[in-house]
This record gives structure tokens, sequence and C-alpha cells, in this order.
């Protein structure tokens, strides 16, 4: 799986004919240094002298290991040295350009500025990363788009970020971890989405913050990858609970949810639990007037890696049928060591129409890409 | 709609758990002294997540006048078990002693809480069978419970919370699968929690209908402990029964799992098959709550998605409100795969239960 991709790649047709927006590109700066053009002086000298503060028992790496190269494309280490996603040529060379990637979401989730427990710190880190990536991505490669980053502990913080951020059109959406100190439907974070809301920018949530405060299963903290994994889909259900039950979804109804790497499969079932409970407890939730799914399918928008497999193909259409076409967009989790290839992404047959929306038109249409 | 024949085996019934002065006379004088005069008697123990107060917890028309749901056993006869025919029906009872931190205080009253299922529950009906509740805050004491009750055929299957201290699959429970592996026993999870942690990842959720909707995460990381530890590898002959889960979240979860153990197996070298075939032969949901709409296409789908007849087994849930009227079976169940959940899965699940010998109608004669 983690095999010389660069090499393969090589040998095989072109794609250029392609259009395709990518939801899901990793990026990380090959330093915290690389960020003290736009940190002040006093968070340099944290950098230097404290570092990072976070809620897990590791700060340099994964408690639950990856499997190979730290979790990475092994042929996506830079030759100059560094992290990979932390060399835009690279990028280009082994994925903009080969895989005809017109779009480029940047998903810029490095320095655990979601983890990190002194809330100024992550502030300023978060403010130095969406400079960063403005000026040394997006404006150095007209394919790529930003995401802002904001620390969603202090959400009057995030709010006046989203806002500083929101007429820049090198932004086009928001990054929130989905683990959060509290269910992120909790009203502690609804200045984040009322502002969201204001700035038309949709909230994605992508697996981040690995410590969080609290296990990530219900069931308890997990021994393996392999179990930790998992969490990534059920992290996203609970913040899809959590934002529904809540009303979130009534009190901002144009708020628009992007659920990243978090799998999709599971929402159908999720639905009709969902719909199920309702039913039963309404008097608990009476400021959810409308049935749960329709929540669900109407501010809720999934991207496909790690591209779900079924048993039988037709179980996929089954589960795509009900979320809708209009609902999944392509991601690739480039750089990452189980990245899809967008030729081979999907193992199902799709209609040119089916195709041109998931590998392209959800996408342009949400984030009103030209 | 209803169960198109008689026969079937209830694989969970709620009767309702017996007020503590009904388990003093089976405890210790120590034990006696020390909830007498710490008011401990005075108090249920009711789990937060088996609230009787909510309209999910007891069907209108299954509430007894007075007393919580479940604990009229008269009606819970007539209405679990007559009303639909069914030839055995699995008591799980909920006892919130498992959420006690103090191991000795809760397996004393446990082990009073079980003798008094075997004494006075079980024998008021020929049809009744039980499980056997455990504490796993040291499970030395469980494995001692499991021990000492072993011998009573009425017992079918040892129960324990599905949210627990630690995931269900670390080696330190080892032991107790080891007991009931031993014993021929199944270990049933069902829904609900100790809630030493949040019952779903993100946190604490507000609200208890968002408790009910993620309980298929924490089945999900019960599930996925069980697999990664390598428990269906250790014991073979064991099997875990999932109740009152939901089961459509099982598809998805098992399409994942194939795909993640393709990518990450060496991490696991004691997993030596894809993990759909593992958790299809060994692994066991409860119907009720079934989680798809109403829509008998849709459930003809789903029921696709799961690839296997053999994973469900009927339940009424009872008293729990989840259908009304006798409609048990969602619409677009077969009439064979009916006579699969209702009968040959609970009997190949539950060797401890006797078939009786009245003939059972073929599937042949089902369809009319």
């Amino acid at each position: 799986m983690n095999q010389d991709l660069l090499e393969r790649t090589s040998a095989r047709p072109a794609a250029t004919r392609a259009y395709i927006v990518d939801c899901d590109v990793h990026i990380t700066a090959r330093s915290a240094a690389d960020l003290y053009p736009w940190l002040p002086a006093r968070w340099r000298q944290h950098v230097e002298a404290i570092g990072p503060h976070v809620r897990g028992g590791l700060y340099n790496q994964e408690p639950h290991p990856r499997m190979m190269a730290r979790g990475m494309r092994a042929d996506a280490y830079p030759e100059e040295g560094g992290p990979p996603g932390c060399s835009l040529p690279l990028l280009q060379k082994q994925h903009l350009d080969p895989n005809g990637i017109a779009f480029g979401m940047l998903i810029a989730l490095g320095r655990g500025i979601f983890e990190e427990r002194n809330q100024h710190f992550a502030e300023a880190l978060s403010t130095a990363i969406n400079d960063w990536q403005a000026e040394r991505w997006v404006d150095q490669d007209r394919r790529l788009v930003a995401a802002i980053i904001v620390p969603q502990e202090d959400a009057e913080f995030a709010a006046a970020e989203i806002e500083r951020r929101a007429p820049d059109a090198r932004f086009k959406q928001i990054l929130l971890s989905p683990k959060a100190q509290e269910p992120l439907g909790r009203k502690r974070y609804w200045p984040i989405y009322a502002a969201a809301e204001r700035a038309g920018l949709p909230v994605a949530f992508h697996p981040a913050a690995m410590g969080g405060g609290h296990p990530s299963a219900g069931a308890g903290w997990p021994t393996y990858y392999l179990e930790e994994h998992n969490t990534f889909g059920t992290i996203m259900q609970g913040v899809l609970t959590s934002m529904i039950f809540e009303g979130v979804f009534e009190r901002f109804p144009n708020l628009k949810v992007v659920s990243v790497e978090g799998g999709f499969t599971w929402a159908p079932s999720l639905s009709w639990r969902m719909d199920k409970h309702w039913s039963r407890l309404r008097t608990e939730v009476p400021h959810v007037p409308k049935p749960p799914s329709e929540y669900l399918r109407r501010n809720v928008w999934f991207t496909t890696q790690p591209m779900e497999e079924t048993r039988k193909q037709a179980q996929l259409r089954d589960v795509i049928d009900w979320l809708g076409w209009d609902r999944l967009m392509f991601s690739s989790d480039y750089p990452h060591w189980d990245f899809d290839d967008p030729r081979y992404a999907f193992k199902i047959q799709l209609s040119d129409e089916e195709r041109r929306k998931v590998f392209s038109g959800n996408a342009k249409e949400l984030y009103g890409l030209p | 709609m209803k169960l198109p024949f008689r026969g079937a085996v209830d694989c969970d019934i709620h009767p309702a758990a017996p007020p503590m002065s009904a388990l003093l006379p089976y405890m210790k004088e120590y034990w006696r002294d020390q909830l007498h005069n710490r008011h401990i008697d005075r108090f249920g123990f009711t789990m937060t997540s088996n609230n009787p107060l909510l309209p999910i917890h007891g069907r209108p028309d299954w509430k007894p006048k007075g007393g919580v749901p479940g604990s009229d056993m008269a009606m819970l006869l007539s209405q679990a078990l007559d009303a639909f025919g069914t030839d055995y029906a699995i008591c799980n009872i909920i006892h919130g002693a498992v959420a006690l931190f103090n191991g000795d205080m809760a397996s004393s009253i446990l082990g009073a809480f079980n003798d008094w299922v075997a004494k006075e529950l079980l024998p008021t009906d020929r049809r009744l069978r039980g499980s056997i509740v455990v504490s796993l805050q040291d499970p030395k004491l469980a494995v001692a419970e499991i021990e000492r009750l072993a011998g009573n055929p009425d017992f079918v299957q040892i129960l324990l919370p599905s949210l627990g201290e630690m995931p269900i699959g670390r080696r330190i429970y080892w032991p107790v699968f080891e007991a009931a592996a031993r014993a021929g026993l199944p270990v049933c999870l069902h829904a609900g929690g100790l809630y030493r942690q949040a019952p779903m990842g993100n946190g604490w959720p507000s609200y208890f209908v968002e408790d009910y909707v993620t309980q298929s995460t924490g089945f999900e990381g019960a599930l996925v402990s069980l697999l990664a530890e390598g428990v269906f590898q250790k014991f073979p002959d064991l099997t875990f029964v999932l109740a009152e889960t939901g089961a459509t979240w099982l598809p998805p979860f098992l399409w994942r799992q194939d795909k993640m153990w393709l990518g990450v197996r060496t991490e696991l070298p004691w997993i030596d098959r894809i993990p759909r075939e593992i958790i299809c032969e060994r692994v066991r949901l409860t119907l009720q709550p079934f989680d798809a709409p109403s829509d008998p296409t849709l459930v003809g789908r789903v029921l696709d998605h799961f690839g296997t007849d053999e994973i469900l087994l009927f339940s009424t849930d009872y008293p729990h409100w989840h259908f009304d009227g006798e409609d048990v079976i969602p619409d677009g169940f077969s009439p064979e795969l009916i006579r699969k959940i209702a009968i040959d899965n609970p009997y190949a699940t539950y060797r401890r239960i006797q078939k009786p010998h009245i003939a059972t109608p073929a599937a042949s004669e089902l369809s009319a």
C-alpha cells in the first residue's frame, strides 16, 4: 500500500484530462521556525523556551503509532529533509500535476493547536498558520485554497479570527477538530458557527486532536491503531449527533458542515437511529422540531477518503443513493499513507454525471470555486 | 409485522431489578450491616443509562399501574411471552451495582442478586432463563461468581454493560472470558454504561437521546477492541451477544474493519482472516431496537448488507418501547429469515437452552 507511488505513477497513463477538486490535502511547516515571520517575539520565545503543552501523553508522536513512515507515504519525504507536506514543489510534482488537481483544499493540521492547553499560544499559532498558508502556499499556486485554522476552545477568539479572514478569498472554509473539550454542538462553540454562517463559509471537521482530554471511544482508550482509526468514524458520528440534538442547525439553518476523513457509509444508519430515538424522546429536545435525518441531509457534506469499500459494489451505491450524490466530495489525504488515487478510489462504475459531481461539482458549488 | 409462528426464543427482556430489601437475606452479615448503616439499602441502583422515567423505557401499555416497567411479573409473562407465543425468554436484568467502584461491595450485592434471580425469579415460569451479572472491578471475583453459578442450567449467559472501565477486549478481562468459555456461556454486552468516561468520544453529551444514538459507537469500540486484542482467537468457542444496540451500524463497521485490517494487519498478526468472517461467526446482535426506517424495500437492502442470516437474534426488548402492538418484526424480513432469527440462531447461540419436543413449523409452512 505504501509503495513508491512516484515511481509507479510514471508508468501510468497521464491523467491530465481530469478536472478534480481534492478536499483534503495536508501541508505542514518544516519546523516551528517556518512560522516565525508571523509569530510575535513573545511567542517565538515561547516556542523555544517552553514548547507545546498538549492534552495527551506524548507531544512529539502519536500514542497509537502509525503502521509505516509515521502515517505518511514513504515517498512523500522531501529529499532536502523535513516532514511530508512541507514542500510545495513535491506536492505539485507528486500530486497536483499528475492527478489533474484543479483545486486542492489545504488542511494544515500541524503544530497541535487543537490540543494545546495554553490558549494564548494556540491563538498565536493559529493566526501564524493562517498567514503562513495564505502566503507560502495559496499565493504560490493558484490551485490551492485554504481552511481557516481556529482553536475552538476560545470561541470568541475563533469567531474574531474567522471574521478577520472571511473577506480574504484565499480561505474557503473553517477547520475544527472533531474532538474538542466538549461535544461540538454545545453552546460554548456557537459563536464559531454564528461567524461561519455570517461569512458563508462551511465548517470542516478533520480528525486531529488525539488527546482531547477524554477517551476517544465511549468504550475507553483503545490499545491499537486499528481501534484508534475506527474512532475517526465514531467521533464524526458524535459531532453530528451533538450538533443536531443541540439544535445548532435550527439556530444556524444555513451552516454547512463538512465531515473530512470520517467515512460516510455509517451516515444512513446514524440518521435512522437518530430518527428512531428522537421519535420516542422528542419531549427532551423540543428545540429539534424536525426528524434529525433532515438536518443531516440538508446541512452536511462528506469527503471520500479513506474510500469505503463495501462487500458488494451495489451496496456502496445503496449508501450514496440514500445520502445523495450531491453530498459526497473526493479527497485524497495526500501525503498520508492511506492516500486515495483519484483514478482508483471508486471501484464502482460511476455515470459521467455522478463522476462530475463527486470529483468536482459538489465541492465547486459548496466552496464557490470558479 | 407479527411473528408468524409460535416457539420463538426472545433473547432480551427486562424484568425490573428487585428492591434491595429482597437481596439482603442473600448477603453476609458484614454487608447487610454496611448497606443498612450507610443507608445504601434505602435506594435502588438505577443506572443513568437505564432511567425508568424515559418514554423509551416503558411502552405505555406495558407499564404497570404501580412500580416501574417490568416489575409486575404476571403482566410481563402475559405481555412479553404469551402474546408472542414465546418458548423461552432471556432475562437481562439491569442492576446498577455494576457501576460501584468498590468491587467487593459490587460483588456482594450482585452475588445476592444472582441468587435472587435463580431462586425467586426464574422459578416463576419454566420459559424464563437468566443471565449472570458480574462486576469487572475485580476480574477474579467475577470469575469466582461465574464458577459458583455455572452449574445452574437456568443461567444461559454472562451479562456485562457495553461501556465499562476500559475497552472490553483488554487482557485484564481475559480470565472472565476464560471462565465463560469453560462454562459454555456466551458473554452478552448490553447497551448501557458505567459512565467512567463520556459515552461518546467527543465528551459528555447534553441529552439522553444523544446517549441512545451514540450507544452504537460504544459498541463499535467494544467490538473493535475484542477484534484487535485477539479475544476471538484466544477464546475460539466464546460467543459475544450485543444486546439492544440497533443493528444497521454493523455492515458499515464491517466494511471499514475489512479495509483497515488489510492496511494495518502487521500490527495485529494474530488476526488470521478478514474481520467480517470472524465477527459474523462469533458475534450476535439482538433485534430490537431495529434502527432502519419502516420502508420494507430499504429494510431488504440493509439486510443484504449484512451478508449473513445468522447474526440477528429475535428480541422484543420488553418493556422498552420500540414498536407498537405485536408488530415486533420489521417489514421486509422474509419468512425464512424470521425463522432463523427467532428459532435457529438463538438455539445455536444458547446451547444450554433445550428446544421443546413440540415440532416447530418448517419454513415452507410459514409463507402462508
